[in-house]
């Protein structure tokens, strides 16, 4: 797209492509001076020489190609190594069913809490002023510099049996460690960056006044909120929920310290894949890891599109 | 809609934006707030529209008080500066807002909605552009725009944040002349902030000159240009030419000597001189009771030049505004004596 337009004001004489072709050389006369102090051809110091350029592209694609392109094809490869049959008859295992479901929940449920908790809070950092409010961000992006295996044993230590709250819990027959809340609480941790970041710096340079025009049209705050504040960072918003999608479908860490991997009840897809990989199943891990690949290869595309609609907007 | 503000006060902080402001804006007018920024003009248009609450005071519309309704209830129109179009609703949903949201019972049938909004897209000149959306509008047009959507929903009151503040000046121009029209044909109460002197003498029918939280004058435009009330007012509109003077018996004295002119019942001491460029007369011949000062330079085109004259001892130089068929040259001494002037005496 780009080149498109740096090459459109070349067009001198669109009869004469010769012309155009020798045109980036400037001023010949200009040129003999500075050859005589240079050493043989001309430098342009915008471009480099071919065989720089080869490899740079090179190593670029050779890297992308080592890190990237090779382990996903493996993923595949193996996946697929015992047949088209293995392949469904290992994802329709109930163990796996149960893994895929589990992972699908504690997906949903976190990106809702985090859409909700996301506007909320990207609202009273973006259009109100308020003390502590520098903490409240730097707080927000705590679960990025936190590694995933302590946000998991914050929650053991709250929720587990010699924990705050475990007496509690056991006393009052609430089951959360080892559980689908606990889980789902891990997953919200580490995801709630996504949506925040997303949508603060649009509203902060979107501002009130909009809303306030809203407001003074007669419409009701709620009525703002759904026509005018939720349209204009909609967009924002999906590719908030998308990262935090993958992310929480993809969580081990987290997850690995509060699940006690309970086969078929609190195994989420990336610990199914560990349990079946240490179990020697490898044709049933490399199938439930496809479908996490696949769903990376998903949110990437759906990822593109919304980052075209976000740059229209 | 008669608006009665009294006493309203309103603190940021340590900053005092408005302090006790009074002021009756009468009916059907169209009232200018001026000042510099930072002077309150815009925290008084928020708390008139309903987007800020004063501390104290009270604000009256028509005798009702304004300040227990919500911005919703108060039925006033808004525009704002940089326009705050609904960005992704085209030019037709923006100006239909105000209706659709409604309660069910007050709103119109979408027969009414469309008749209304062809209405105003006549009267703002853009029916052309109903299926828009605002980022492809020129600035000109979204204020346009912008007000077709204050009015559509019938406002007693409009009220507008430096409407032509983001346009380029010929559009400016062009807009205020408009607006001056639109509002001689529908009568609408209406109440402008800027901090362009010219837009509001040229716009408006009264003038509030406002500094630092306080007014300082209201007043018809030729009245606060012609007679200040306040040396903030003669310093801020217009031209001035500021001169610290000694009063003494009735006269009044620059650098120790009379310069002939009275005092005009000022009390004896320090004061400050204000007179306009075109009023300082150039006199014939040397007078001792008179200012006087060498030509520094002369510059300007058109009928009227622009004389600097360096004065006296003190250096201190003024721009005066002399008759083309005046002659002079730089370095030729000359004598003057303000036509017109005001003495304000210092406060300290």
């Amino acid at each position: 797209m780009c080149s498109v337009q740096v090459t459109a004001p070349m067009k001198i004489n669109p009869k004469a492509p010769g012309i155009s072709a020798s045109l980036p050389a400037p001023i010949p006369a200009q040129l003999s001076t500075q050859a005589a102090a240079a050493p043989r051809h001309r430098v342009d110091a915008r471009e480099d020489a071919p065989w720089v350029r080869f490899i740079v592209v090179a190593v670029a694609v050779a890297f992308m190609g080592l890190f990237v392109v090779l382990p996903l094809a493996c993923v595949m490869t193996e996946a697929f190594a015992k047949g088209v049959a293995a392949y469904f008859a290992a994802l329709t295992d109930p163990d796996t069913l149960a893994a895929i479901t589990l992972t699908l929940l504690a997906a949903a449920i976190s990106v809702v809490a985090n859409v909700v908790f996301g506007v909320i809070a990207a609202w009273a950092i973006a259009k109100f002023d308020f003390s502590g409010k520098n903490l409240l961000i730097a707080l927000i992006e705590l679960p990025f510099s936190v590694s995933p295996v302590i946000a998991g044993l914050v929650f053991v230590l709250l929720f587990g049996l010699q924990g705050y709250f475990g007496g509690w819990l056991l006393a009052h027959h609430v089951k959360i460690i080892f559980a689908l809340p606990a889980i789902a609480l891990a997953t919200i941790f580490v995801t709630f960056p996504f949506v925040v970041r997303e949508l603060v710096p649009l509203m902060q340079e979107q501002g009130t006044e909009e809303e306030e025009a809203a407001l003074s049209l007669g419409a009701s705050g709620l009525t703002t909120f759904f026509r005018v504040t939720l349209p204009n960072i909609k967009w924002a918003l999906l590719y908030g929920v998308l990262l935090c999608n993958a992310r929480a479908m993809g969580e081990f860490g987290a997850v690995s310290v509060v699940s006690g991997h309970i086969r078929g009840q609190t195994l989420t897809m990336p610990l199914q894949v560990e349990t079946l990989y240490d179990g020697y199943q490898i044709t049933a891990a490399f199938a439930v890891a496809s479908l996490l690949a696949q769903l990376a290869i998903v949110s990437l595309i759906v990822k593109v599109v919304l980052e075209a609609r976000l740059e229209r907007d | 809609m008669k608006i009665s503000i009294a006493d309203v006060s309103k603190r940021f902080g340590a900053f005092a934006a408005l302090d006790r402001v009074n002021l009756e804006v009468r009916s059907g007018e169209l009232l200018a707030l001026l000042g510099p920024s930072g002077s309150g003009k815009t925290t008084l248009l928020r708390i008139i529209a309903g987007l800020d609450w004063p501390d104290e005071g009270q604000v009256l519309f028509d005798g009702e008080d304004a300040l227990a309704r919500s911005a919703g209830e108060r039925h006033v129109g808004l525009v704002f500066q940089h326009y705050a179009l609904f960005r992704h609703m085209t030019v037709f949903e923006n100006i239909a807002f105000g209706l659709r949201v409604r309660p069910r019972r007050a709103r119109p049938s979408e027969a009414e909605i469309r008749a209304r909004v062809q209405k105003l897209l006549g009267l703002v000149q853009l029916g052309w552009l109903a299926d828009r959306y605002p980022n492809q509008l020129s600035g000109g047009q979204r204020q346009r725009i912008a007000l077709a959507r204050a009015l559509a929903i019938g406002p007693r009151l409009l009220l507008l944040d430096e409407p032509f503040g983001a346009l380029d000046a010929k559009v400016r121009k062009e807009l205020r002349r408009w607006l001056r029209d639109l509002h001689s044909e529908m009568h609408v109460t209406s109440i402008f902030v800027t901090h362009d002197q010219e837009e509001a003498m040229e716009v408006a029918d009264r003038v509030v000159v406002m500094d630092k939280g306080r007014i300082e004058q209201v007043g018809m435009p030729q009245q606060v240009y012609e007679q200040p009330r306040t040396p903030f007012v003669h310093e801020f509109i217009g031209e001035s030419i500021m001169l610290p003077v000694v009063v003494l018996n009735n006269t009044v004295h620059f650098e120790g000597r009379p310069i002939g002119v009275d005092a005009q019942g000022a009390p004896d001491g320090v004061a400050t001189l204000f007179a306009r460029p075109f009023n300082m007369t150039i006199l014939r011949d040397a007078a001792s009771d008179s200012l006087h000062g060498e030509v520094r330079g002369i510059h300007g085109i058109g009928p009227a030049r622009r004389i600097d004259v360096a004065l006296g001892g003190t250096q201190t130089v003024i721009e005066i505004d002399a008759p083309r068929s005046h002659n002079c040259a730089i370095g030729q001494l000359l004598y003057l004596r303000p036509a017109q002037y005001q003495l304000f005496p210092s406060e300290f």
